[in-house]
């Protein structure tokens, strides 16, 4: 066992984890913070995609003592304390760019990591982000829309139309 | 995944003195390979010794014609931070993965792991890049020794990659439907005294240069210099995803592209 300090979501914890621990358990098991899905465990489905000091990366292929010290993010911190939603999510809602919602936590977190760094993206370049996303419900147009929305620019008709 | 224990150095001879003090002992890096091996208990590790708070293996810089970099660098960082002054090699790394594994996978990882459907390899051999350990230098042409196979002792880590930087360059990568990783993935370069292929994703031997193809480059760099050659399909990997003749004949065609790209 090992001591483990991080902000998450704002508020600092500390605990005491067995080295092996990866951050999927560490915020499901240990902080109950159930957002983050575990859909493959292999790194390949992105559904529990959070943001290590800002950026996205797979919860399923870090360890929390690799956390020590960082600020981390999960889909619990997204809306505001008064529940506002963040505009991503709620462009989800808007755009119907969720079926079952399995994977939503982890197309959010990817989605406003990338519109950080690029606030205006093609539709292109936001097909390109989500390549280590996988929705099987949606077809992706809906959330590609969504994300086109929340960055504030025209949203075109579907491929699928 | 079996147990271990975890350490996280700052200092380069605080993780190599753990390494050398155990031999069950591994270095972990961004994780992205090391982790599901770990899962699927394919690595039985005593220790892991991350290495991703060591600073000085975080370092990117282009001096006198060679873009440096430090064993430790992400592809997300490589991809950003080396745009300007080797483009080929920047655009490269931002095609690595997804963004996820971009922000966490290393070089260092990348080319000690030497997958190979790996893109980094195809570039650093190409452009004939030296390969910095905590105790030697190696040429690219002697580090990779095959599929998971390099010229690396056990324990020995990466501390630095030096790649020469090229006049002109491009990749191209035919990424494989499912991994995304590169079915194929050709990294061509002019440099003053010629032209260098590299080919990835291909060969049963790992990565390896098209030296035919350097051949005609090195005359004209232009598409059309490769008309007529066509890459021996032998040796060539066939599996679910595509024949060795496929294979072959894809290489052929993006080597073209990269040719076209190159910039
Ligand atoms: C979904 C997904 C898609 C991917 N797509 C691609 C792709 O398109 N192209 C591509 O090239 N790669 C791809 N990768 C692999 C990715 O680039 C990995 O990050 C990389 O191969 C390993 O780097 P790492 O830093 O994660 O190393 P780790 O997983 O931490 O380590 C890998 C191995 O290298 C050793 N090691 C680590 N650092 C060093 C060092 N400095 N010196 C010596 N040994 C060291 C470790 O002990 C371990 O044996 C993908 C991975 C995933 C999960
Ligand atoms: S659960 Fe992490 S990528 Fe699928
Ligand atoms: S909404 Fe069901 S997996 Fe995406």
């Amino acid at each position: 066992m090992t001591e483990v300090t991080m902000t998450v979501n704002g508020e600092s914890v500390t605990k005491d984890i067995p080295d092996n621990t990866l951050m999927t358990g560490f915020l499901r098991d240990v902080l109950k913070l159930t957002g983050t899905h575990v859909g493959c465990d292999t790194s390949q489905c992105g559904a529990c995609v959070i943001h290590l000091d800002g950026s996205p990366v797979k919860a399923c292929s870090i360890f929390a003592l690799e956390c020590d010290g960082a600020d981390i993010t999960t889909i619990e911190g997204m809306a505001d304390p008064d529940g506002t939603l963040h505009p991503v999510q709620r462009a989800f809602r808007d755009y119907h760019g969720l079926q079952c919602g399995f994977c939503t936590p982890g197309m959010v977190m990817t989605a406003s990591a990338m519109l950080d760094h690029t606030p205006k993206p093609t539709e292109d370049e936001v097909r390109e982000h989500l390549e280590g996303n996988l929705c099987r419900c949606t077809g992706y147009h809906n959330i590609v829309r969504a994300i086109m929305a929340a960055s504030g620019q025209e949203v075109a008709g579907s491929a699928a139309e | 995944m079996y147990e271990f224990e975890f350490t996280r150095p700052t200092t380069l001879a605080d993780a190599l003195a753990v390494l050398k003090d155990d031999d069950e002992a591994q270095a972990l890096a961004g994780g992205q390979t090391l982790i599901p091996a770990l899962k699927q208990r394919l690595a039985m590790p005593s220790k892991l010794v991350s290495l991703t708070a060591i600073e000085e293996l975080r370092d990117i810089r282009a001096t006198g014609g060679v873009l440096s970099l430090g064993g430790g660098e992400t592809h997300r960082a490589i991809a950003h931070d080396a745009a300007e002054a080797f483009p080929g090699f920047a655009a490269l790394a931002g095609q690595i993965g997804d963004a996820a594994v971009r922000t966490r996978g290393t070089i260092g990882g990348s080319l000690a792991n030497n997958d190979p459907s790996a893109c980094y390899p195809a570039a650093v051999l190409a452009c004939g890049g030296t390969i910095v350990t905590d105790r030697r230098e190696i040429a690219a042409d002697d580090y990779f020794q095959g599929m998971f196979t390099t010229a690396l002792e056990e324990g020995e880590i990466i501390t630095r990659v030096n790649i020469p930087i090229p006049e002109v360059s491009a990749y191209v990568k035919f990424a494989q439907p499912a991994s995304r990783f590169a079915l194929v993935g050709v990294f061509v370069a002019r440099f003053p005294d010629g032209a260098r292929v590299g080919v990835t994703g291909a060969s049963e031997e790992g990565v390896f240069r098209w030296t035919e193809a350097e051949a005609a480059l090195s005359e004209s760099f232009t598409p059309e210099a490769l008309d007529g050659l066509s890459l021996p399909a032998e040796g060539l990997i066939s599996d679910i995803h595509g024949s060795a003749g496929y294979r072959a004949h894809i290489a052929a065609v993006i080597a073209r592209r990269a040719v076209a790209a190159a910039h």
